[in-house]
């Protein structure tokens, strides 16, 4: 059948006649293709419309996002077309669910420029997922080839450069981003960025929507920002640093924003992802160039990534902010106030983290995944997380992450600095206990009660926020396993 | 003030016990350990100086060894900061994967910070230890120890 309603039942025609084709028909469907070492493979969640056949429905997936049209084109005869064909390769229906299916897509290299994630995307998601004849559909996973891969960049320093760069090993990085978010004086806000600092954090951040506003400008802020961290740094003898947000409205305003920052000494800028992909391509060459740790804010994510039938899983987005190349992105609490159910966000952690990625229906990774040597990326954890959930973070989350506690610092009794030192104190702690071999997850609140007892700051945050936490069902769960997010 | 560098600055000193879990922790990783002191801590002083040579082959129940090390290195240079840092080769990470101090100045004075005016409401900022005063081995009151 085919995916228009007033096409005539005719006996199967001709491959070239003028007129429509079914997709399936067109090569777009090919059941015996062995996907190459070099193609770039996606899974799909495919939602037909009702009395749509999913076997077409998937080859017009690879056909809408590759080479085809609605009709027949005469000119398709001109190339070698069906290597430039997308290829629907298999089809899964999806578990314990009424008409939803997973359709694997495989894409030759060729479709593809060196280099630009703008290209990749407008290729895979530019026109498909208005298409009619499906009520939904959803890019869950994407295989990148290491031949496509290393013809990006990558994070400009990753992990282990960042590390290295700030001379700090072994724990999670602490940060907090300045609240409120908006009103702030630039030197009101400078005293917040200095009080977390010296109270005990690594890093300080502008929201994503601080950016030039009236009653703050972006210069002002840079040069409180900076005076704020040049205290604090000798107030500890650490490396501080405030994320200054360069996000603007054109390319030539980043990059003046980014340039003073760097000129000023800041060891970080961020970016909002609402910039888009070409320039956040932009930010991460020069980042490189410039040695500047980057961090991205994953702003405008949750009106695509969070529905699981429509969109864009979030572990592509962070596939192709990891092949943009970004330092620090923002990847879930799992136990804090936003969407995230726990092994969604250990499949995004591991996206952002591993050489190497085994697909994992438990974690929403549908292929393997070798990352060619590019640069791992800090995921940063934010949003409604405090000291008092500090063994779960550790355990959910692991070390190599950014816990951001921006209520959870701004908002202890005792003042910022005090709220930055229970946060410090409670991850040493932690880690500590974890290294000596205790059953931290288990013991977590005892081990925090224990740090208490010399730290008044830690013995506060606990008592505030000890009944604080945000069980609500997740709307990305994995199919294979549905879990709601447990807090003790 | 209290430089807080390093994975525990904000807890109680570590005890001996306490450190040699931690050496046992990277060992049982399969990390090296070594152990660096200085009299510079200035936070971008990166190459603080070795105490001994990497030990790489040391097994889980041999952090006793490193700990003979962390000692000797105390014993040696009284007064300077010591750290303990553990080393992962493996592929990918090649880095430290944890550093903690375990040793420091009775008094610590910390930093001063200098500014310098510059056009258009900029600063030049340079951090500067107080204990800068003093040449390399002849700080935080090891005034008769011998020029390093």
């Amino acid at each position: 059948m085919t995916l228009t309603n007033d096409v005539q039942k005719s006996p199967k025609k001709d491959r070239w006649a003028a007129g429509v084709t079914p997709y399936a028909e067109m090569g777009y469907w090919d059941p015996d293709y062995e996907p190459k070492d070099t193609d770039l493979l996606c899974a799909f969640r495919i939602t037909p419309q009702p009395g749509v056949d999913p076997i077409e429905a998937a080859a017009a997936v690879a056909g809408e996002s590759s080479t085809a049209t609605w009709t027949v084109v005469w000119t398709d005869r001109l190339t070698p077309h069906e290597h430039y064909q997308a290829k629907a390769y298999q089809l899964d229906q999806v578990p314990g669910v009424e008409g939803q299916y997973i359709a694997r897509i495989a894409y030759d290299i060729d479709l593809f420029e060196e280099g630009s994630v703008a290209n990749l995307t407008s290729s895979i998601i530019g026109n498909v997922f208005g298409f009619k004849a499906l009520k939904a559909l959803r890019l869950e996973d994407m295989r990148v080839p290491p031949h496509y891969l290393r013809t990006f960049q990558g994070p400009p320093h990753g992990i282990v450069m960042e590390r290295e760069y700030l001379d700090k090993f072994g724990r999670p990085l602490l940060g907090a981003t300045t609240k409120p978010k908006l009103g702030l004086s630039a030197k009101n806000y400078g005293r917040v960025v200095y009080e977390a600092l010296r109270g005990g954090l690594d890093f300080t951040k502008d929201d994503e929507n601080i950016n030039s506003q009236p009653f703050m400008r972006w210069r002002d802020r840079y040069l409180h920002a900076i005076e704020a961290v040049n205290r604090a740094s000798a107030a500890t003898g650490e490396i501080k640093g405030h994320y200054m947000n360069v996000t603007a409205g054109t390319m030539e305003d980043m990059y003046e924003r980014a340039e003073f920052a760097k000129e000023i000494g800041s060891v970080i800028i961020m970016m909002d992802l609402t910039i888009g992909y070409t320039a956040m391509q932009s930010m991460s060459k020069w980042a490189r160039r410039n040695g500047m740790l980057l961090h991205l804010h994953r702003a405008g994510h949750g009106t695509y990534t969070r529905q699981k039938t429509h969109g864009v899983s979030f572990r592509v987005i962070a596939k192709w902010c990891r092949m943009i190349g970004v330092d620090h992105i923002h990847a879930g609490t799992v136990v804090g106030k936003l969407e995230g159910d726990p092994h969604m966000i250990k499949g995004y952690y591991d996206v952002c983290r591993e050489r190497f990625n085994r697909a994992n229906p438990q974690t929403g990774i549908y292929f393997d995944q070798d990352w060619a040597s590019l640069a791992p990326v800090m995921p940063v954890a934010s949003g409604g997380i405090h000291a008092g959930q500090m063994h779960q973070l550790l355990h959910y989350l692991g070390e190599d992450v950014v816990l951001q506690f921006g209520g959870g610092t701004i908002g202890h009794p005792m003042g910022i600095a005090a709220g930055a030192t229970a946060n410090r104190v409670a991850v040493e702690a932690m880690i500590k206990a974890r290294n000596e071999g205790q059953d931290y997850y288990a013991e977590g609140p005892d081990i925090l009660k224990r740090a208490a007892r010399g730290c008044p700051e830690l013995d506060a945050a606990l008592e505030v926020w000890k009944d604080i936490t945000f069980d609500f069902e997740s709307t990305d769960t994995p199919d294979a396993v549905v879990s709601a997010t447990v807090s003790r | 003030m209290r430089i807080t560098q390093g994975a525990f600055s904000f807890l109680e000193d570590l005890t001996d016990p306490e450190i040699e879990a931690q050496i046992r922790y990277a060992l049982q990783n399969g990390w090296a350990i070594m152990v660096e002191y200085t009299d510079d801590p200035h936070p971008r002083n990166s190459y603080w100086d070795m105490w001994n040579q990497p030990e790489f082959d040391l097994t889980p129940d041999e952090a006793d060894v490193a700990m003979r090390d962390v000692n000797a290195c105390r014993d040696a240079r009284p007064n300077h900061y010591v750290k303990v840092v553990c080393y992962d080769s493996s592929l990918g990470r090649q880095s430290s994967r944890l550093s903690f101090i375990v040793n420091r100045p009775p008094e610590e004075p910390g930093f001063r910070l200098e500014r310098q005016d510059k056009a258009d409401r900029q600063m030049r900022y340079t951090i500067h230890p107080y204990a800068h005063q003093d040449p390399v081995g002849r700080r935080y009151g090891n005034r008769d120890a011998p020029r390093a």
